[in-house]
């Protein structure tokens, strides 16, 4: 006897395409019906690849890859940024680029339990804010080697030192922090 | 400028998903409902609306570019002038605003503004990732993007400068979700307790998911007059309406990365960002003592820009007594945390103070039991509809929802429209609403009031 395969009558409802059957609609010419409806529902995938320019604060990149932490000074005030940036906000001028010593301490931090999608793996991970001294603006990073469960408010002023990824990979995440002590 | 007259709304249900409609169909929704209270039809309202303005956050969201000219065209308003605005979560008290410009500047007579948000196409996790796109995404998004993180390390910083607490941050929790219990329009109707939003899960250290707002599908609309067009909606209408004015606008804007922000001197505070109800000697006294232990403006325990939104708004409204010359606000509270930071940007308390007024009892609805210990009786009611908390925050939508509330508070029509008087504010005249984006980056501050 030859194996028939047999097509099933109905296919589960999916949302993996648009290609469906036995879709319900009204037979005859009546089609108030289809007020009562319930809606259509479909998966539409998205994806991007951006070639993403980090235009001006590259030089900052840069040096995380090679271990080493740049700052921006505006060299006529002396107001200095933690952050890359081109121009200073009070002067308008250009800033110069200036290497610190990436330790400090904390000003502010939480434990993020649960997060966008591209971060839920990393979960639970801790985000400090860090003062440097010489600097008038803080740093946004990830803070490594602490219990994440043992939260409390006595992590603020703790002192934190960067470490650089062996293998950059050209994010700010090419410096992480742990604390000094 | 002209006298610009906000003269009816109208809000979709607000809901975790709302498959059942295209964003177009919330916008209808919303729309239909302003026009049914003042009782014309769309053929009649078409003959006198000169132009829309839109309001939505994210195309990421919507999935499609160009939303705000689709749901303009939807509600047969082509070929009148249009245009979308965008400000993160202020974009609804911005839109507010644009449509405010538009009369008071004599370019309409009646504007139409609308908002919505369709944020349930996506899973949680990744309209986590959309919002977070809101924040730097050379600097900020690639640690670890997630807005309640970044809200969390304000809480902190709070917590450390000022010795704030989470039970006050509770109270908020509790207080809006009990307001919500009796707005039928809101997402979440829960009688809660302290210790519920503690033992909820956490999301963020020290907030819970009890401390937050959820992800929405919802769309509001508000209509906008000048003296000549709301004399025309009334020919249409057959009767005089509530006259609510809005007497001022306000907005204020910060550096986008919060770990920018500046740490100011109090001379530069008291220069550039003191109000007018902190212009004497026993707040210079407070604010000197606290500039002495180390505070900072702003930091990031502080909203500057809520402050400069409360300091413009309150300037062309003329209030200098916030608290005792506001009847009631709607305020962002997509944290618990931001609302505390925000009574003190207001000026309803000082700075250093949210935490302790938050559990005064000065912000809640007078006649509600909250099952709370308050030792003062309600000055000011703060998200009597329930805030973004319990109502949920479409975000294009939400900054329109609060001026529908709050128009509604003004004209003394909350029991008709939640079917219930126990939101309604007694003898409110005066309303503030507060709209705020990305960690404080934008934010408005709109003043409504009745008028005889």
């Amino acid at each position: 006897m030859t194996n028939k395969k047999e097509f099933p009558k109905r296919i589960e409802d999916n949302l993996e395409g648009t290609i469906a059957f036995s879709v319900p609609f009204p037979t005859g010419d009546d089609l108030s019906v289809l007020k009562q409806m319930s809606p259509i529902v479909v998966k539409q995938p998205y994806s991007i690849d951006y070639n993403y320019s980090y235009g001006q604060d590259s030089p900052f990149f840069a040096a995380l890859a090679n271990g080493r932490f740049i700052v921006s000074r505006n060299p006529k005030s002396g107001y200095t940024y933690a952050n890359p940036r081109g121009h200073d906000m009070y002067t308008g001028t250009e800033n110069e680029w200036v290497e610190i010593k990436p330790e400090g301490k904390i000003h502010a931090f939480t434990v993020c339990h649960f997060g966008s999608e591209t971060f839920l793996p990393e979960c639970p991970f801790i985000l400090i804010l860090v003062e440097f001294e010489g600097c008038d603006t803080l740093f946004l990073a990830r803070l490594v080697g602490v219990d994440p469960d043992s939260a409390n408010i006595g992590w603020i002023g703790k002192k934190v030192k960067g470490r650089f990824l062996r293998n950059s990979k050209l994010k700010p995440t090419d410096i992480y922090f742990n604390l000094a002590d | 400028m002209r006298p610009v007259y906000a003269v009816s709304g109208g809000v979709s249900k607000f809901a975790k998903a709302r498959p059942d409609k295209t964003f177009q169909g919330l916008v209808k929704e919303a729309y239909d409902y302003a026009l049914a209270d003042i009782g014309i039809d769309h053929p009649q309202f078409l003959e006198l609306v000169d132009g829309t303005i839109a309001s939505y956050f994210s195309d990421h969201f919507t999935r499609q570019l160009m939303a705000g000219i689709m749901a303009h065209d939807y509600l047969g308003m082509s070929p009148k002038p249009s245009h979308r605005v965008e400000g993160g979560g202020a974009t609804g008290g911005i839109c507010f605003q644009e449509g405010w410009k538009a009369v008071a500047s004599g370019y309409m007579d009646t504007c139409l503004t609308f908002g919505f948000e369709h944020m349930s196409h996506v899973e949680t996790w990744k309209g986590n990732e959309f919002i977070a796109l809101a924040s730097d995404v050379s600097f900020d998004y690639p640690v670890g993007g997630f807005y309640s993180g970044y809200y969390a390390m304000m809480v902190t910083r709070h917590m450390a400068e000022f010795g704030t607490t989470v039970e006050q941050l509770a109270h908020v929790s509790v207080k809006n979700h009990i307001n919500a219990y009796h707005n039928p329009y809101a997402q979440k109707r829960q009688r809660l307790t302290v210790e519920d939003v503690r033992s909820a899960p956490m999301v963020a250290w020290p907030l819970t998911r009890l401390d937050i707002c959820v992800m929405s599908d919802g769309a509001a609309a508000v209509i906008l007059c000048s003296e000549e067009g709301l004399a025309k909606l009334e020919k249409a209408a057959g009767r005089r309406l509530p006259r609510v004015r809005v007497t001022g606008i306000g907005r204020g804007t910060d550096a986008m990365r919060m770990a920018d922000r500046p740490h100011q001197s109090l001379e530069d505070f008291y220069k550039y960002n003191a109000l007018p109800n902190e212009q004497n000697d026993e707040a210079r006294a407070y604010y000197k003592d606290l500039w002495d232990k180390g505070f900072r403006y702003p930091g990031v325990h502080s909203f500057r820009a809520g402050r400069m939104a409360s300091y413009e708004a309150y300037k062309n409204a003329g209030i200098t007594d916030p608290l005792n010359e506001i009847d009631f606000v709607e305020l962002h509270d997509a944290y618990t945390s931001s609302e505390i930071q925000t009574y003190e940007d207001m000026g309803l308390c000082r700075y250093g103070e949210g935490g302790p007024f938050a559990v005064s009892g000065k912000t809640f609805m007078p006649g509600l039991d909250y099952g709370l210990n308050l030792p003062e009786k309600p000055a000011c009611p703060v998200n009597p509809s329930g805030g973004l908390i319990a109502c949920g925050h479409p975000v294009g939508a939400t900054g329109l929802m609060q001026a529908v509330f709050a128009l509604w508070q003004l004209q003394g029509t909350i029991e008709k429209h939640f079917g219930d008087p126990a939101l309604q504010v007694p003898d409110a005249r005066r309303g503030a609403i507060h709209s705020h984006a990305g960690t404080g980056t934008y934010v408005t501050v709109s003043i409504l009031e009745q008028e005889k």
